[in-house]
């Protein structure tokens, strides 16, 4: 077949809501597209885990404990599902870490901002696995087969992610003043990063619009960040937290809350690595990565060794 | 770097007795036995398996995707291997 | 009511334990050696928790105060703590981890073996669920030794120095007083003597197949199972109770 037939037949795939496969022919840019938005992807899982991880010493008991360790745990998983997915594109898993290690690749603004109490952890759960739930759930019709098969996957091990963080909140907002005092401190702290996680706009969003034609993406940024707001006033309703936008109202006319401008300096900023928590992130996950490094060659060693022993 | 990259390996998992071993994923792994303990860990969190095959995947063999057409479509034709392909009076029963 | 007093005893040090091991193990959690072993630290440390809640509800049964496995867990003083110094020492590097979970799931094992035998049904059925998951444990824990050992240069010498360094903790694991020998006699629990023959001989079969050497010095520490611990314990309650003691009396 002709580059032109190829490409047609891609196109004609894609219409018909065919999945591609990986050995499937794919245009150069939808495979560089899939590799950035799926690393990115599992990266934000695996830095994900840090805000969190920090807290599971502290989790203030055992039930809590295990819960959070098994969200970190599930996060280290989505992680390595995203990079196999990755790996099917032709990209090795420590290529792809590598250009996270040296700020090539990007992953979510949201876990450049600290973890600094237990409500935050509540917070993250509930915002922050809600926003992700939100894209993650339209990506599962995503239009590259391993990565839809992935975010099947994760969204059926996520969906007591956010229930978990709300439940965990309901406590705090039934408690003692002080605790719903501090789970309105993380409500303020976490709402319009929350909101960030969906992007930039789509007046200012230089990948969405292929994106959408090849059917990675199937709402733009706009779209699910209102789905998500839409979601989570009623929620936050029932706990009795106020979401810190006074400008947000329902608007009967849209069918849809209104609310603030982002501030997308800040949210630029972040993305950029300035913001409070971007250079411990990173280097956490660099020394684990060096730290690690005897130990993946001792295995590797090991297994060479006893293979030798096998044919000798 | 590279030196210190696992191989990568596919992983099988039979979720109940009665059903085929399925693919669920990957994983990288040094050998065998830690291919079959890291795919416990990673993909029988919540109870899928009763048992696990692991297989390096540069030990799997695939049909060329250029080959598809030669490969597959040839007995898209064949309809007469399909019980619809046969007509039996309505009366006639256990067929 | 001495004999209860002694099983009280006795289940705290298997739940303390389990909870400062598995306390130990989280803080591994994101920054494993690669994603795999994270996950599977992770698992390990998840079974320790389960382990820990369960034990500590039978031990508030037994005690018949009130108090819940939270409280247990959380709301004791550094020398009411009766685990093992061998699980509160710090993580340090990936070998200094393993070996010593390896020393622990060679002594949890045969224990959990053995208690599966107790006349005390809540033990008896604490062990059998137990025994499956350090079965894995330690086959992981194994795996691991005999990879570290028989590896590089530098894993074998990071795994020996790791044995070197926690052998002075093992001893311990078999510490036994009066309380115990009150267990013994009425046949609820099995001498360690039994459960120590079975730990040296795991030790020995796979460090030699790790090609790592058993410590010729005989220097040992106890205190933990007296509530005298390392400085190291301090630090981990700082964290462990942290919640509790800053927001007392407050459900979470």
């Amino acid at each position: 077949m002709t580059q032109a037939e190829q490409e047609r037949h891609f196109n004609d795939k894609i219409a018909r809501e065919i999945k591609i496969e990986p050995n499937d022919w794919m245009p150069d840019e939808y495979r560089q597209t899939l590799v950035r938005q799926i690393s990115q992807h599992a990266h934000s899982e695996i830095v994900g885990m840090l805000p969190e991880g920090n807290w599971i010493t502290r989790a203030p008991n055992l039930r809590r404990k295990a819960v959070l360790l098994a969200k970190v745990q599930d996060e280290a998983g989505h992680g390595l599902y995203l990079y196999s997915a990755v790996e099917t594109l032709g990209t090795d898993r420590e290529q792809t870490i590598d250009d996270l290690h040296s700020g090539k690749a990007k992953y979510s603004s949201i876990f450049n901002y600290p973890a600094l109490t237990w409500a935050d952890i509540g917070a993250i759960g509930w915002l922050v696995d809600g926003a992700a739930i939100m894209n993650q759930v339209a990506l599962c019709r995503t239009s590259y087969g391993p990565y839809a098969r992935a975010m099947v996957k994760i969204c059926k091990e996520e969906s007591f992610h956010q229930r978990q963080g709300y439940e965990s909140l309901i406590k705090l907002c039934n408690g003692t003043p002080q605790q719903k005092a501090m789970a309105q401190d993380a409500m303020n702290r976490f709402w319009w990063p929350a909101l960030m996680m969906f992007g930039p706009s789509d007046a200012d969003s230089t990948h969405s619009d292929q994106s959408i034609k090849w059917k990675i993406k199937r709402f733009t940024n706009d779209e699910l960040r209102q789905s998500f707001v839409d979601a989570t006033v009623p929620q936050a309703e029932i706990l009795g937290l106020t979401i810190p936008d006074p400008n947000l109202k329902w608007n009967e006319e849209r069918g849809h809350y209104d609310f603030s401008e982002i501030n997308w300096d800040e949210f630029w900023q972040v993305v950029k690595g300035n913001g409070p928590c971007n250079k411990e992130r990173l280097e956490a996950r660099i020394k684990a990565k060096e730290d690690g490094l005897w130990v993946r060659e001792a295995a590797n060693a090991f297994a060479k060794k006893r293979a030798l022993k096998k044919t000798a | 770097m590279s030196t210190s990259q696992w191989p990568l390996w596919e992983v099988f998992i039979r979720s109940k007795q009665g059903l085929n071993h399925k693919h669920v994923g990957s994983l990288r792994a040094p050998d065998a036995t830690l291919a079959l303990e890291n795919a416990r860990d990673v993909y029988t969190r919540r109870s899928e398996g009763i048992s696990i095959w692991v297989v390096e995947s540069a030990h799997i063999h695939a049909t060329d995707i250029d080959e598809a057409a030669s490969f597959f479509e040839p007995s898209d034709t064949k309809i007469y291997r399909h019980p619809t392909f046969y007509e039996v009076p309505d009366g006639v029963k256990h067929m | 009511m001495m004999q209860e007093a002694a099983l009280f005893e006795y289940i705290l040090r298997l739940s303390d334990d389990s909870l400062i091991l598995g306390q130990r193990l989280g803080e591994w959690c994101g920054h494993g050696p690669i994603l795999e072993e994270d996950i599977a630290i992770t698992n390990i440390a998840l079974d320790l928790i389960g382990q820990a809640i369960s034990l500590y509800d039978f031990a508030a049964t037994l005690e018949g105060q009130g108090r819940n496995h939270d409280q247990l867990a959380y709301l004791r003083y550094e020398n009411e703590y009766k685990n093992a110094l061998l699980v509160e020492q710090p993580n340090g590097d990936f070998a200094m981890t393993i070996v010593r979970q390896f020393f622990f799931d060679a002594f949890r094992l045969p224990l959990w073996e053995a208690l599966m035998q107790s006349p005390i049904e809540q033990i008896a059925a604490i062990a059998a669920k137990s025994v499956k998951e350090t079965r894995y444990h330690l086959k992981h824990s194994s795996e691991w030794v005999v990879r570290l050992g028989d590896g590089t240069e530098e894993s074998h010498q990071r795994a020996q120095d790791a044995i070197d360094h926690l052998w002075r903790y093992t001893n311990e694991l078999f510490y036994e007083n009066a309380h115990d020998h009150s267990l013994h006699a009425a046949g609820l629990v099995p001498k360690l003597e039994i459960i120590q023959a079975k730990w040296n001989q795991t030790v020995k079969d796979i460090l030699a197949e790790a090609t790592l050497s058993v410590p010729a010095h005989n220097w040992k520490f106890e205190g933990g199972r007296e509530g005298r611990h390392s400085e190291h314990m301090g630090y981990i309650l700082s964290d462990l109770q942290y919640m509790q003691r800053a927001y007392p009396n407050m459900e979470w």
